[in-house]
């Protein structure tokens, strides 16, 4: 299976029935492929939708409905179409429920980096920092290394985006949940051993007796 | 309201130098026809605060294109290369604001408040050079206020007043905007007569509104 689709099938099993949920664009917006409708999720774009759809056929796109990456969306039935101030209201008043980002370095405190490479590359923060200090939960979806390099770090060299512990790591190799005493090893990928997975982690990790394998379905 | 404009009066009217808020989220919601006059009156040296820059080419991102700005307030420009670039060479000066902070920033230049408490940035490069308040226990970043010389605004529908609705993801900053600017000149796709447009649909009256944009043609 592709790393990117695993990761958003797993992220995936976290979205539970009802949920408000902000996905950030790039593999966080993979998870919605995953969700059933039945599961009547509501996913936010934070350029002004509640109940954002998935594209719109071949012709029918219109510039005045996008995500928040600027691609053609549909909404669906109960969708709510609000401004920039009530959307970022609802992520920082503690109305959001989920958030999925992607990330450059997570650490041992379970600190995310994720908006700029000093001297590389600025793009801004956007609404990173606001979805990472408001929603209920915070997970970060990404490859574990980037160029043979492990992204599950001791501590972030990169600037954070939040002083806030995320809630969970989901990356091709495993599952990770940070906690006050450091990084739980909570699932395997489908075929990883667990001593492929801290060869593969520069960070200390919290390995337990038992490390089962990731569900997918 | 004080009456129609062409784009190119209104371009007249904007000063070199000036202060601009611009409405939009990657172009959708932007006032493209406002900007093209811009490009075309050769304007310089303007503070542009708005979401992002869009990309070269699409709303804000023509200006860049076009050397019309000397400083930009954002809270991301990752999709414009060109604004990245001119940032590193010290031909544009870029302050990154997190997008919650940005609109509330603006909202409060617009509603007469010396401020915004905020947990978003804390214990990141943003606190830098900030005040933090407590207040009932938990800590803020103290925000300072935002307006500008001008915002100008893109409307789905403007009556004869200047009263103004908006569609679907084209919200984003222009509610809030159109209360930031000491002149506000909106540019709609359509004008209808009074009362055409619901006093519960008015997300911008008409009051805040000096100048329409004229329609094309």
């Amino acid at each position: 299976m592709d790393a990117k689709d695993l990761i958003a099938r797993r992220v995936a099993r976290e979205i539970k029935p009802g949920m408000l949920v902000n996905l950030g664009i790039g593999l966080p917006s993979m998870v919605a492929n995953f969700v059933p409708a039945a599961r009547g999720v509501f996913f936010q774009a934070e350029n002004g939708v509640i109940g954002l759809g998935a594209r719109p056929p071949e012709g029918m796109e219109d510039r005045h409905l996008t995500d928040a990456g600027g691609g053609f969306v549909t909404a669906v039935p109960g969708a709510a179409a609000i401004d920039s101030a009530m959307s970022f209201g609802l992520i920082r008043g503690g109305h959001l429920d989920m958030t999925v980002l992607g990330g450059l370095q997570v650490d041992e405190e379970g600190h995310l980096a994720n908006w700029k490479v000093p001297g590389k590359m600025v793009p801004g923060m956007g609404g990173a920092m606001d979805l990472v200090t408001g929603a209920d939960c915070v997970i970060v979806a990404m490859q574990h290394a980037a160029k043979g390099q492990s992204k599950i770090v001791p501590r972030c060299t990169l600037p954070l985006t939040a002083l806030r512990r995320v809630d969970l790591v989901v990356t091709d190799l495993a599952v990770l949940r940070p906690e006050a005493d450091g990084l739980h090893l909570a699932e395997r990928a489908p075929g990883i051993s667990v001593d492929e997975i801290l060869a593969a982690t520069e960070a200390r990790l919290v390995v337990p007796a038992e490390v089962p394998e990731m569900r997918l379905d | 309201m004080k009456g129609v404009l062409k784009p190119e009066a209104a371009a007249a009217m904007i000063p070199d130098g000036a202060s601009l808020m611009i409405g939009g989220f990657m172009a959708v919601g932007t006032p493209e026809r406002l900007i093209d006059a811009l490009v075309a009156r050769g304007a310089r040296g303007l503070t542009v605060i708005a979401n992002d820059t869009a990309m070269p080419g699409k709303g804000i991102g023509k200006l860049i294109s076009a050397g019309c700005v000397a400083h930009v307030i954002a809270s991301h420009i990752g999709l414009n290369p060109e604004t990245q670039a001119k940032m590193i060479a010290g031909e544009i000066g870029c302050e990154l604001v997190p997008q919650g902070t940005l609109v509330e920033r603006i909202r409060a230049g617009g509603v007469g408040l010396g401020g915004v408490l905020t947990p978003t940035g804390l214990g990141t490069e943003v606190e830098d050079g900030k005040q933090v308040v407590e207040v009932q226990g938990k800590r803020y970043l103290l925000e300072t206020p935002l307006t500008a010389d001008f915002a100008l605004i893109a409307a789905h529908t403007a009556d004869y007043i200047g009263n103004l609705s908006y569609m679907l993801t084209a919200h984003n900053f222009n509610p809030v905007m159109a209360m930031a600017g000491r002149t506000v000149i909106a540019e709609p796709d359509s004008i209808v007569p009074l009362g055409v447009i619901a006093p519960d649909a008015v997300k911008t009256p008409g009051v805040l509104v000096d100048h329409l944009l004229i329609r094309k043609g």
